[in-house]
């Protein structure tokens, strides 16, 4: 194939098929354990420094808040991160965690732009290589399908190629441009579901978002779950099961563990929370006054949740509404 | 004819270019706002596209994210990002709703960066799905608040989204399947197309009380101009009521 062109963009991950074979063989185990733990066992054991962590859905619909808050308990440093986010990436760029970013959105949507990434990335601090949503979802697709890279047909004739680290080659069959963009293995994955067994058979409701991508390009996978349910559920349903058990490393009961995002048809967003948050983040000095209360201030998520009250929680249970 | 803010003129002029029975691509902000209108007005079957898996949302109740659950309430169905991007890559998605902090005279979009790559003066959302949505939809149709100088460029810091690129047969050099591209500029003054021969951005309706000098003037490139700028409809009472009064009650937008 004829190389037309090459993105100057980092590669802060090189696809590797190979090597996650080799992972998956030695490392993985195909056998039914139970791998329920907290998510202070899940982190320590999982996430490591420097690992390259990906995060799914996104940061106000289904977000494993819960266990990005304990992976900055723990102070996880020198992470390389793939973003499409919110108040994950936020939390994170915050508590100066992160060294790379491979950007494709991180802002709030209808609330404003961030500002914990424009402080991040304006300064310097934060190295970033920029991606379409479809290309680094495809990305993640690549990995899940164990090959090098695959053929998109976005990104093509910008800048967002450009600063990308994609390739344009001459494609073989039609003699068009075509981007290819390398394949994308996690360290580590973390996924918030609906539901889960103690070993780690998983169901989301709704949109899947990139859940059955995310989760196969993840070496190593954590799961939180709204709650944990018996695998003869898991086995009645088995076209629900979106995780298999096998991807799955650890498995962590977190109820509202997605707060102040929303989980669809269990609660609904706390825009209150967030707009707070979006509001003190603009002033490094409060943003570091919502990581003491909200994050160092306490010590499990359940902590968290008496922190939000029961009583916020269950009004956002009334406001998510019906199908 | 009561009052209405330049929000509200917005939304409802992007609303009647979303054609009932069609697809369209839904992003946060205005055009939410006008697909939820144009379902209640004109296009009751408008299929609303999410890129996140919603297909079909009823939007009885405003969504304030891509993701949300109100992207796929009373849907036809929930997937997932790839399944939508796939369909647009497929070419089953007409329309396209973007916006942008800069945009040229090819329709070429910037939310990444303002200044050098990196480390840059201001660094804005990204992409997102902007890319993939000016790469694959039929039309594009690009919504700018402010119609100014520093937001209409000769040239934008940074091609996030792909218009026309560089001019006409740029698009299928790069490798874009051909028939894309943008269709139509909505702003807060006018509304513009692009020249078929050209693929240059082209004045051909202003807002009540706005003159074709104006928005000229309000452009930083060379503004084409059809032969004849016909003037933008009002927002009716009865829109206003329902963006007042049902779709936009908390008053995020408007």
């Amino acid at each position: 194939m004829k190389l037309l062109e090459s993105g100057a963009g980092e590669l802060f991950q090189p696809p590797d098929p190979d090597g996650f074979r080799e992972w998956v063989h030695t490392r993985k185990n195909t056998k039914m354990v139970d791998k329920v733990m907290t998510e202070q066992e899940a982190v320590a054991k999982f996430v490591n420094d420097g690992d390259y962590i990906g995060t799914e859905l996104y940061g106000t619909v289904r977000a494993p808040m819960s266990l990005v808050r304990e992976t900055i308990r723990q102070e996880k440093k020198h992470l390389r991160v793939a973003g499409q986010g919110i108040h994950e990436i936020d939390l994170l760029l915050a508590a100066d965690l992160v060294d790379t970013l491979d950007i494709t959105y991180i802002a709030w949507e209808v609330y404003g732009i961030s500002s914990c990434l424009r402080r991040a990335v304006e300064s310097g601090r934060v190295k970033t290589t920029d991606w379409s949503n479809g290309g680094i979802t495809w990305r993640f697709k690549a990995a899940a399908m164990g090959v090098p890279f695959l053929p998109i047909r976005s990104m093509l004739g910008t800048d967002t190629l450009k600063y990308s680290a994609a390739k344009v080659v001459e494609d073989p069959f039609t003699g068009k441009p075509v981007c290819l963009i390398p394949a994308l293995f996690l360290d580590v994955g973390l996924i918030h579901v609906h539901k889960a067994d103690k070993y780690g058979n998983c169901r989301v409701e709704g949109i899947s978002g990139f859940v059955h991508e995310l989760s196969r390009a993840s070496k190593k996978l954590i799961v939180s779950t709204e709650e944990i349910v018996s695998t003869d559920e898991i086995r009645k349903y088995p076209e629900q099961t979106v995780i298999p058990y096998y991807l799955v490393d650890a498995v962590v009961e977190a109820k509202y563990g997605s707060h102040p995002g929303e989980m669809c048809y269990r609660y609904w967003r706390d825009g209150e929370h967030m707009q707070t948050f979006l509001k003190d983040s603009a002033d490094p000095a409060k943003t570091k006054a919502y990581l003491d209360k909200w994050v160092y201030g306490v010590k499990t998520h359940d902590e968290y949740v008496n922190l939000v009250g029961m009583d916020r929680l269950r009004q956002l249970e009334s406001e998510i509404g019906g199908r | 004819m009561a009052g209405y803010n330049e929000s509200e003129f917005l939304i409802c002029l992007a609303s009647k270019l979303m054609e009932d029975g069609t697809t369209a691509f839904v992003g946060t902000g205005v055009p939410m706002l006008a697909a939820a209108l144009a379902k209640r007005m004109h296009a009751p079957n408008l299929v609303p596209i999410f890129e996140f898996g919603g297909t079909g949302a009823s939007l009885e109740k405003l969504p304030l994210g891509v993701g949300d659950s109100r992207t796929f309430h009373k849907a036809v169905a929930a997937s997932g990002i790839c399944d939508i991007m796939e369909t647009a890559c497929r070419g089953f998605v007409e329309y396209g709703f973007l916006g942008g902090a800069q945009i040229d005279a090819f329709g070429n979009l910037n939310t990444t960066v303002i200044g050098k790559y990196w480390p840059p003066k201001v660094r804005l959302p990204g992409s997102g799905g902007g890319n993939d949505v000016g790469s694959f939809c039929w039309k594009t149709i690009v919504i700018m608040r402010k119609h100014e100088p520093r937001s209409f460029v000769p040239k934008v810091d940074f091609i996030t989204t792909p218009g026309f690129l560089t001019g006409p047969g740029a698009r299928e050099a790069a490798g874009l399947a051909p028939g894309g591209g943008p269709y139509r500029v909505v702003t807060n003054l006018a509304l513009m197309d692009f020249e078929p021969d050209s693929k240059r951005m082209r004045l051909i309706a202003t807002h009540p009380g706005v003159k074709a000098e104006d928005v000229v003037k309000a452009t930083g490139f060379e503004l084409l101009v059809a032969d004849e700028v016909s003037v933008n409809p009002e927002p009716t009472e009865k829109e206003l009521r329902l963006l007042r009064e049902e779709i936009d009650k908390d008053r995020y937008y408007i």
